[in-house]
């Protein structure tokens, strides 16, 4: 099972508590960074790595011989990252989307499509935590063909959690699109309502089977809870605002350690989540803890 | 010689536009007859992406010779002059000033971009 922890907010924990899932999961797991605009992870994992790879997307390279300023190529293209003015079709890489549409319907077979690298993975391991985290070039403009790479390193069977962009645009749609289920992580404020209602109707729209934690709650009675409870959404944990998980995270160090008392709960998440997959309801209701 | 301006307005008391690509309209000059025309740059104004760029070809559509605006980016500017339409920027005056300017030569030709663009 792959299950995407994200939000729409940044900044409510999703990194602090795919580490969490990740570290309290009694097998072996993997965890993807999916965050490739800032990725963060491995600061606390602190993964042995293995080796880096190159990301690498598609874009069209014209050739200045064969192409006769037809026009076709940048009519078809969506994004307006081809154009021709009569003469040799110019590209601008930062907008393209690698369709392959105008290498496609080039009459003349002037555009071939390259490989540019765009980013980086870094592959490596701790203990039972198989560890990938993707990197997006500085200057690159689409993060989606990153996350797609990295992606690809989810376990074929067995646990994978992935850490996903903030926000509810084409980077998080892609992390989340390639997963099972997902956890939206939010925080008990006016603002972690409104982003979350909209990772909600996101996620509602992919049809992917959710659950909710809430971060740095003053209560198990919050915004977030009556939300939840009005819309049917399953809040599967709740992690009180406590002075040492902010220590712990500006020294690297993980949730588990500060709050072994959430260790039942982060483990009860992946079978909760299998649960509502499955469509049966949660038997022993939803972990709160507080 | 044509001259393209962006502006929100209708006229040439209007101000010239900063923007390019999310200009709401341009006006085109004609330097010979002193007419002008307005040509609509609604599409641009709210595409995602690529607003330099489609608005660049549209002017190189209507072949005109220059184009009088506040700001120009990178991938505008380089279809602009492929196109070999001249850019000239000018900010905090009306259309007629600015075509007063132009015609006195006290604008000068963009040699490169002036603003970068939104991804940089
Ligand atoms: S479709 Fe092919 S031939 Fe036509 S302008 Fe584009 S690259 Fe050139
Ligand atoms: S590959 Fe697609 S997005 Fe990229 S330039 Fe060609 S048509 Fe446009």
């Amino acid at each position: 099972m792959k299950i995407a922890i994200a939000s729409g907010k940044g900044g409510t924990g999703k990194t602090t508590i795919s580490c969490a899932l990740a570290l309290a999961m009694p097998g072996e797991v993997t965890l993807l960074d999916c965050d490739v605009e800032e990725p963060n992870a491995h600061f606390f994992i602190q993964p042995v790595i293995e080796r880096m790879e190159k990301t690498c997307s598609l874009v069209p390279e014209v050739d200045a011989d064969k192409c006769t300023g037809c026009g076709e190529c940048g009519r078809v293209c969506q994004f307006s990252a081809i154009i021709s003015l009569g003469k040799k079709a110019m590209v601008f890489n930062e907008l393209c989307h690698s369709c392959g549409a105008c290498a496609r319907i080039c009459p003349t077979g002037a555009v071939s499509e390259t490989a540019k690298k765009n980013g980086m993975l870094t592959i490596g391991r701790k203990g039972r935590i198989r560890f990938v985290s993707g990197r997006l070039d500085v200057g690159q403009a689409m993060s989606p063909p990153v996350i797609r790479e990295t992606l690809k390193y989810a376990a074929k069977d067995g646990l994978t959690i992935v850490d996903c962009p903030p926000g509810t645009s084409c980077p998080y749609v892609t992390a989340v699109k390639g997963c099972d289920a997902a956890l939206l992580v939010t925080e008990p404020t006016p603002f972690g309502l409104h982003d979350l209602k909209l990772a909600v109707a996101t996620i509602r729209e992919l049809d992917i089977p959710f659950g909710v934690a809430v971060n740095r709650t003053n209560g198990e009675k919050n915004l977030i809870s009556e939300y939840c409870e009005t819309e049917g959404i399953p809040l599967l944990l709740q992690i009180p605002e406590d002075r040492r998980v902010a220590e712990a995270y500006s020294r690297g160090q993980v949730l588990n350690k500060v709050m072994p008392e959430l260790h039942d709960a982060l483990v009860s998440i992946p079978e909760n989540l299998q649960q509502l997959i499955e469509g049966r309801p949660l038997q022993e209701g939803p972990v709160v803890l507080i | 010689m044509e001259i393209a301006i962006t502006t929100a307005g209708y006229d040439l008391d209007a101000m010239v536009d900063t923007r390019f690509g999310r200009a709401p309209r341009f006006l085109i000059y004609y330097s010979k007859t002193g007419a002008f025309t307005v040509k609509e740059n609604t599409q641009n104004l709210n595409a995602a992406q690529g607003a330099g760029i489609q608005t660049a070809m549209h002017l190189a559509n209507a072949k005109v010779d220059a184009v009088i605006t506040g700001n120009c980016g990178p991938k505008a500017f380089a279809v602009l002059d492929a196109a070999k339409i001249k850019v000239y920027t000018c900010a905090g005056c009306s259309l007629a000033h600015a075509l007063e300017l132009l015609k006195k030569g006290e604008l000068k030709p963009a040699e490169k971009a002036n603003v970068e663009g939104h991804w940089a």
